[in-house]
């Protein structure tokens, strides 16, 4: 491909949403030759939706609050196997990146003495769980993620940070010896390929919610940065964990944040009881998200739903009044409205567990970068690759992630990634350049849908993949339905394989786009899928009725899935922070 | 009933040489859709129809479009808000240049955004927390910091379609204004004087365009308003 046009970057970050914009942000500061490069207009990315807050130890609440305490929360909370030096590595270095955000502008609502409002979130204790619930989730009203994606992107403008919007990455560029040197990508606007040279390329992809019939998450969460690195031949980790946000609306899908438990919300079954009370005694409505999305399903399994078909529950708001409604939760009585046409200060919000977040992605180190395993199994750093966000699996969140704990992962860990790639660019980075035929390999799948001349459409096939996923890999997991899914997936691959793209126009071709996403759902799914079916235990987000306990002897344990042989490898889980002692497995009840 | 007549605004620069309204039928099964639900019925009848689109719930700012006459978000709004007669007409925000059927470049629109330099400026070197700020010049910033770009504003105003390259436009004098208006922001002076000219700011008429279509219930109206006094009080 000699005609093709080539751009050269120090750092590429593909991915305008938080992590990747709070890394540019890092790397524009420092003057090294930067690009985001985004499918979407930055403030378009699914950041923009999160709603309650970004979980900090501020101690603006309770001035006693202890970072450790919360690093206490994200172990258990994640069932442990949250790797414990990341997770201390966020919690600790957490309140500095909120403190920035402030300094850089995010509207945070505020207490009456002038500091950052927290409210209470799902999983938060004082005193390693000893001292009762605590209010550490940092707010701007229901909006926070717009709020931060806002301020993000206004401090890259005033850094001159360089963006390629509505640009697509399509795939990784490996030299001979598997570095990665950048990635080939197409400019959405007028068709152009490019080939993106870069000496370090972090994916911030975020999700792949897409993957399921029914998500809290935006249509462009398809996995583009986990779909390329499986393709570059890259191991994930932690695929079988998906997170299940108890409250999506009903029918609509969309996110009614837990910040409206943490305020005093509460669900309710068909007979009107409060039935968290019955399965988390002490946290109730504000357990872990696991066990409350279990407890959902199991009302409505025996028979206690609510509606005619009695499929979801009741969030219960009312009580709250409008005052606290309009002030902390406006988001959220504009969103019922809409979706559910039910007006919160008068009615019960119908909701239903809907898949949320992917904690599981490509392993990196607390630095962003991609580790492999070597032939003996030992972690190898992959040369030139990084990701941070909802894309990397640092590991933060383990099994199960707490609420609020998503956008400070995306902030801590965007702006290590850029310090660590500012310090390794100061001291040097050489790769080999990429051959013809390296670029030719990275070009192969664009090639075969411009090539293609008959098959079955995109859409229905996508269809056909989420109904797959929904149905045998939600909340409740079991073996023979997952073998199925399993069966389904190799058929579904074939068939994609060979599937068509009917439009094959330049000028913003949309159909194209979600052509090159739908190999990305199907790297995602499969890596799911084939990781759900080999963990034989129930651990976090990860529940199986034929294996209901937690198996600490085998599965204290990462998963890592190779896309080469499809074959699931264990990985050590980090027991050793390097400043408090290790939060040993216990029992997980709240 | 179920089956609705829309009218979609149809253009590819490589094989049009001028626009053309595409007719499809859509079954709606009854159902009180979402336009961009429509949308997606449309594109898999025709999948080389393009639009933006990501969240789907009214906070990413992708869809704005003209739907019968008026500008919105596509995603929060439903078929019993904007369909008469059961007919559905789809069109691109106005005064946007075209790149392809229902997508605009919003170049011109981001480059007003960024003219207003819209990031807070605080050159005190900053405390070792956060800046305090109380809940009552908090709440000063609500109603303005929610915009989402979606442009929906800009491109109803006839002042903005006449001077898109001098006039702000109520997108960006909204942004203006909530730096303005944020306690934490040092740069007042600076920003004023940026828009002290007949176009800037004082090309609004008071049309309120942007009021009425606002889909996040904003009111930039009201936020230049308080921008003219500033410059008012300013030159006095």
């Amino acid at each position: 491909m000699s005609n093709m046009r080539s751009l050269s970057f120090d750092a590429i970050i593909i991915g305008g949403g938080g992590s990747g914009l709070r890394a540019a942000l890092e790397l524009a500061k420092s003057g090294k030759k930067t690009a985001v490069l985004s499918k979407v207009f930055p403030t378009r990315s699914h950041t923009v939706s999160a709603q309650g807050g970004i979980t900090c130890a501020i101690a603006s609440a309770d001035p006693n609050d202890d970072w450790r305490w919360h690093m206490y929360d994200t172990v258990k909370g994640g069932d442990y196997i949250a790797d414990q030096d990341a997770a201390e590595y966020m919690c600790s270095e957490g309140p500095k990146a909120v403190f920035e955000l402030e300094h850089m502008g995010l509207p945070f609502s505020r207490f009456d003495n002038g500091r950052i409002y927290q409210r209470p979130f799902g999983g938060q204790s004082k005193n390693f769980g000893e001292g009762g619930q605590a209010a550490r989730t940092c707010a701007a009203a229901d909006r926070t993620g717009h709020a931060l994606l806002h301020t993000l992107y206004q401090n890259n403008l005033k850094n001159n940070t360089t963006f390629l919007n509505e640009w697509y990455a399509v795939d990784l560029v490996k030299n001979a010896n598997g570095d990665v040197v950048g990635c080939i990508a197409l400019d959405i606007e007028t068709g152009e390929v490019v080939h993106v040279k870069s000496k370090a390329t972090v994916l911030a992809t975020g999700g792949a919610g897409r993957i399921y019939a029914s998500t809290t998450n935006a249509l462009i969460n398809t996995g583009d940065g986990i779909g390329m690195a499986l393709r570059a031949g890259f191991p994930m980790q932690d695929m079988e964990m998906w997170q299940f946000h108890p409250t999506g609306i009903y029918g609509a899908g969309t996110l009614v944040t837990e910040g409206c438990r943490g305020e005093g919300g509460y669900l309710v079954n068909k007979d009107g009881e409060r039935f968290m009370e019955r399965y988390a005694p002490n946290a109730k409505d504000l357990a872990g998200r696991d066990v409350v999305a279990r407890s959902m399903v199991m009302e409505i399994l025996e028979g206690r739903g609510c509606g005619e078909k009695g499929d979801h529950v009741f969030l219960k708001l009312d009580h709250l009044g409008e005052e606290v409604l309009g002030k902390r939760l406006p988001g959220i009585v504009e969103l019922s409205k809409t979706f559910a046409h039910a007006d919160p200060a008068k009615e019960p919000i119908p909701v239903v567990p809907t898949c949320h977040y992917m904690m599981g992605g490509i392993p990196t180190n607390v630095h962003g970068q991609a580790i492999m395993q070597d032939a003996d199994g030992n972690d190898q750093i992959v040369n030139g690759l990084f990701a941070c966000g909802e894309a990397a699996c640092v590991s933060v969140h383990g099994a199960n992630r707490l609420g609020g704990n998503s956008l400070l992962d995306l902030v801590v860990f965007g702006r290590a990634a850029g310090m660590f790639i500012e310090g390794a660019l100061n001291e040097g980075i050489d790769y080999l350049d990429a051959s013809e035929s390296d670029v030719d390999a990275a070009m192969k799948r664009m090639s075969r849908w411009n090539e293609s001349s008959g098959g079955e459409s995109v859409p229905e096939l996508k269809a056909e993949l989420q109904d797959i996923m929904q149905n045998a890999f939600g909340v409740f997991r079991q073996e023979d339905n997952m073998q199925e899914g399993v069966k389904k997936l190799a058929d579904l691959r074939e068939r994609i394989a060979n599937a068509h793209l009917g439009d094959k126009s330049n000028a913003f071709n949309t159909a194209r786009v979600e052509a090159l996403e739908l190999d990305n759902l199907m790297e995602v799914a499969e890596a799911t899928a084939i990781s759900a079916l080999e963990r034989k235990e129930s651990r976090g987000a990860h529940s199986r009725y034929d294996y209901p306990d937690r198996d600490d002897v085998n599965w204290l344990k990462h998963s890592l899935y190779f896309p080469a042989d499809k074959r699931l490898g264990k990985r050590d889980v980090n027991f050793t922070p390097k400043t408090v002692d290790t939060f040993e497995p216990k029992v997980r009840t709240y | 009933m179920s089956t609705l007549q829309v009218s979609v605004y149809r253009y590819n620069p490589e094989t049009d040489s001028a626009p053309y309204m595409q007719e499809f039928q859509v079954d709606t099964k009854g159902r009180d859709l979402m336009v961009l639900d429509v949308l997606h019925l449309t594109k898999e009848q025709d999948s080389s129809m393009a639009y933006r689109r990501s969240c789907r719930e009214g906070v990413c700012g992708s869809d704005g479009m003209n739907m019968n006459g008026k500008n919105g978000l596509a995603c929060i709004t439903p078929l019993s808000e904007v369909v008469k007669n059961n007919k559905l007409v789809l069109r691109p925000l106005p005064g946007l240049p075209v790149i392809r059927d229902l997508v605009v470049d919003m170049g011109i629109f981001y480059k007003q955004y960024e003219r207003i330099q819209p990031y807070l400026q605080n050159d005190t070197p900053a405390p070792a927390i956060e800046r305090l700020q109380s809940p009552e010049e908090r709440d000063k910033l609500d109603g303005l910091y929610e915009c989402i770009l979606c442009a929906c504003c800009s491109t109803a105003c006839p002042s903005f379609w006449w001077n898109p390259d001098k006039f702000v436009g109520p997108a960006g004098l909204l942004q203006s204004y909530r730096f303005l208006a944020d306690s934490r922001d040092e740069a007042t002076q600076a920003r004023l004087a940026d828009l002290e000219d007949p176009f800037s700011v004082f090309r609004c008429r008071g049309i309120m365009n942007c009021v009425s279509v606002c889909p996040k219930g904003l009111n930039p109206t009201r936020a230049i308003g308080k921008i003219r006094e500033m410059l008012l009080a300013n030159a006095t």
